[in-house]
């Protein structure tokens, strides 16, 4: 358990460096970034490399946003697989759904509850 | 008068012709890699452990394994949520930077800060519309994404 | 063409408020201000709403100690960061003074004190005339409008400004108190080509220098002769570009410029406690730091000349957005001090 929340720990932190390294040195914005780990996860899953990783440490794949795009990835492929042409359409809001909803629905909830507050320096 | 005119113009083309942004650069600070990097491994590190260790008692729990990962992402988003409501996840960011941003908690951040701030414009044009102005685009390009990889598996299982 | 106006008894300062937020206060100038609010609220629902408390207090803090009545005003010109200046509008439209909505970004002090010290001039100059000029910047307002949601985990880097929560309000009077107006001159546009909306000290630099140079050589005059050349919100980035553009114009008498130049960006904060990046910014920014510091100052004798330059960064969030270089503006005002 503790050798697979270290590798968890080494590689999601590799990967958010990675993307401290974007940000720092290069002109791309935050948004350009997330983008492009979504992107890239689809893009893995694609090539059959996200569930090999993910396999090996759980966590530092899947919370990187990286999960997402690989979720999607494998959700598009099943969704193809059971319905055809149809499955491109339904496949990756589907395998979005659960952090989609999670997050509208939580964002929702703390619009009612919360006032927000000014900005510290 | 004109004379005047003339000079002060050259107070422009002097601003280029010394190449101003060599100098603006020369100027500007650039951030603190090292540190930068440091936190951003370190948080984002922690949160993605903080997954594992989440996926673990899940499984202590008896939950079934699909839907392990499913529910960490769920808790994650949940406790993003809680932190961005008080005001703590952009304090955090702050520091953190990437680490706070590419894990998936800073998609809930991303999702509920607007939602919170735009509250004075009300519930429909306020948080309804503007709780996408930040997550949009990821939501827009992963679904974009994932349905160019749909059309290719498409595509490949028709001719294969 | 570019021209100075010069007058010759002053427009003086009759009297001036400041206001400010939780950050303001904990500030290196803090206790000059004439009244802080921890909470950033000012009592009111919205962040919009406090921006325009922050003008409607500074304006009635201004009157209650010039002990004048809103009804003597004959002219108020006003200005903020929000969209369509609104914030200035609904904050001061219960004063029912004749009113001149201003928008120069973060300029818009010296655009105000600018018009408002002509119209006074134009208006026969007599004692008995009185003119006000009010502008406010808010943190949260300025942060929803420009930049993110508030609660948005957002790393700035270290060229960032931090729009301050304040607003001055000043009360103008010709040929009266020990502070005035003696002469002023609009600034141009000038165009850095700077698009990093996160460097706005370096887009302002240029216009900054373009009045000062402007105006020394239309006056004959040289940076020697004032004690202080007080620009508005250029911040650690945009200072030093200034310093070192000037000073590269006054070489020979090197370091003449840099002496006696400060921007009230570096004042407003402590740079040790706050993290506030490259300084305070903001339409407040300049009229809190005038009147909690420099004009104070200014009366007791201790700054017997100086020029103020706010400076404005004039774009929009589309206009970063579509890449369009962020155009820079520094209207100038000359204030001396008079026995």
């Amino acid at each position: 358990m503790f050798t697979k929340i270290l590798y968890t720990f080494l590689i999601g932190g590799g990967i958010c460096l990675i993307g401290q390294l974007l940000i720092d040195l290069t002109k791309l914005t935050p948004a350009r970034i997330l983008v492009g780990v979504v992107s890239l996860g689809v893009l893995l899953g694609a090539l059959g490399l996200y569930e090999p990783l993910f396999d090996f440490c759980g966590a530092g794949v899947s919370v990187p946003l990286l999960g997402f795009g690989g979720n999607i990835a494998k959700g598009v492929r099943e969704a193809v697989d059971e319905q055809g042409a149809l499955g491109i359409l339904t496949g990756p809001f589907t395998a979005a759904a659960a952090g989609c909803s999670a997050a509208l629905i939580f964002g929702y909830l703390a619009a009612l509850i919360f006032r927000g507050g000014r900005k510290t320096a | 008068m004109e004379q005047n005119d003339n000079s002060q113009k050259d107070i422009l083309f002097s601003v280029r012709r010394e190449n101003y942004a060599e100098r603006v650069k020369r100027h500007t600070p650039p951030s603190a890699l090292a540190p930068d990097c440091l936190k951003a491994f370190l948080i984002g590190g922690g949160i993605s452990a903080l997954g594992e260790l989440l996926a673990f008692l899940y499984r202590s729990l008896s939950v079934r394994e699909e839907q392990v990962y499913p529910l960490v992402t769920v808790t994650l988003i949940f406790l993003s949520a809680l932190l961005t409501g008080i005001g703590v996840y952009d304090r955090i960011a702050r520091h953190a930077g990437a680490g706070t941003l590419i894990p998936v908690t800073g998609f809930a951040n991303a999702v509920v800060s607007p939602a919170i701030d735009t509250k004075s414009e009300g519930p429909i044009v306020g948080v309804g519309a503007k709780i996408f102005t930040v997550a949009g685009p990821v939501i827009l390009y992963a679904t974009l994404a994932g349905a160019i990889y749909g059309a290719i598996y498409f595509l490949i299982g028709i001719f294969a | 063409m570019q021209k100075n106006l010069f007058f010759p008894d002053g427009i003086g300062f009759h009297s001036y408020a400041a206001v400010g937020g939780c950050e303001e206060g904990r500030g290196p100038v803090g206790r000059g201000f004439d009244l802080i609010d921890d909470t950033d609220r000012f009592g009111a629902g919205t962040w919009e709403k406090a921006e325009s408390e922050i003008c409607r207090l500074s304006l009635n803090l201004a009157l209650k100690k010039g002990k004048i009545d809103a009804g003597q005003i004959s002219i108020l010109a006003a200005g903020d960061l929000e969209n369509q200046c609104v914030a200035s509008a609904y904050g001061l439209a219960p004063f029912n003074i004749p009113y001149l909505g201003l928008y120069g970004a973060c300029s818009t002090l010296t655009e105000g004190l600018i018009a408002v010290s002509c119209h006074l001039a134009a208006a026969g100059g007599d004692e008995g005339l009185f003119g006000a000029v009010v502008t406010s910047s808010h943190n949260a307002a300025a942060e929803r409008q420009f930049r993110t949601p508030l609660e948005y985990g957002a790393q700035r880097t270290p060229s960032a400004q931090w729009t301050a929560t304040a607003g001055g309000a000043f009360l103008l009077r010709p040929s009266h108190g020990k502070a005035r107006i003696t002469a002023v001159m609009p600034g141009r546009i000038r165009d850095g080509e700077v698009t990093d909306g996160a460097n706005m000290g370096a887009a302002m630099a240029p216009a900054a220098a373009d009045s000062i140079l402007s105006y020394f050589e239309k006056c004959g005059e040289n940076p020697e002769d004032y004690d202080l050349i007080l620009t508005g919100d250029l911040g650690r980035v945009g200072s030093d570009l200034l310093r070192e553009i000037l000073d590269e114009k006054y070489a020979g008498k090197k370091h003449a410029l840099s002496d006696r130049h400060d921007d009230c960006g570096l004042n407003l904060y402590d740079f040790d406690l706050q993290d506030v990046h490259a300084g305070g910014s903001g339409c407040g920014c300049s009229a809190a730091v005038l009147a909690a510091k420099f004009l104070p100052a200014v009366e007791r004798g201790e700054i017997r000349r100086m020029l103020l330059l706010s400076t404005g960064a004039l774009m929009s969030p589309s206009s970063i957005q579509q890449k369009l270089p962020i155009l820079g503006i520094a209207p100038l005002v000359r204030i001396e001090y008079r026995a």
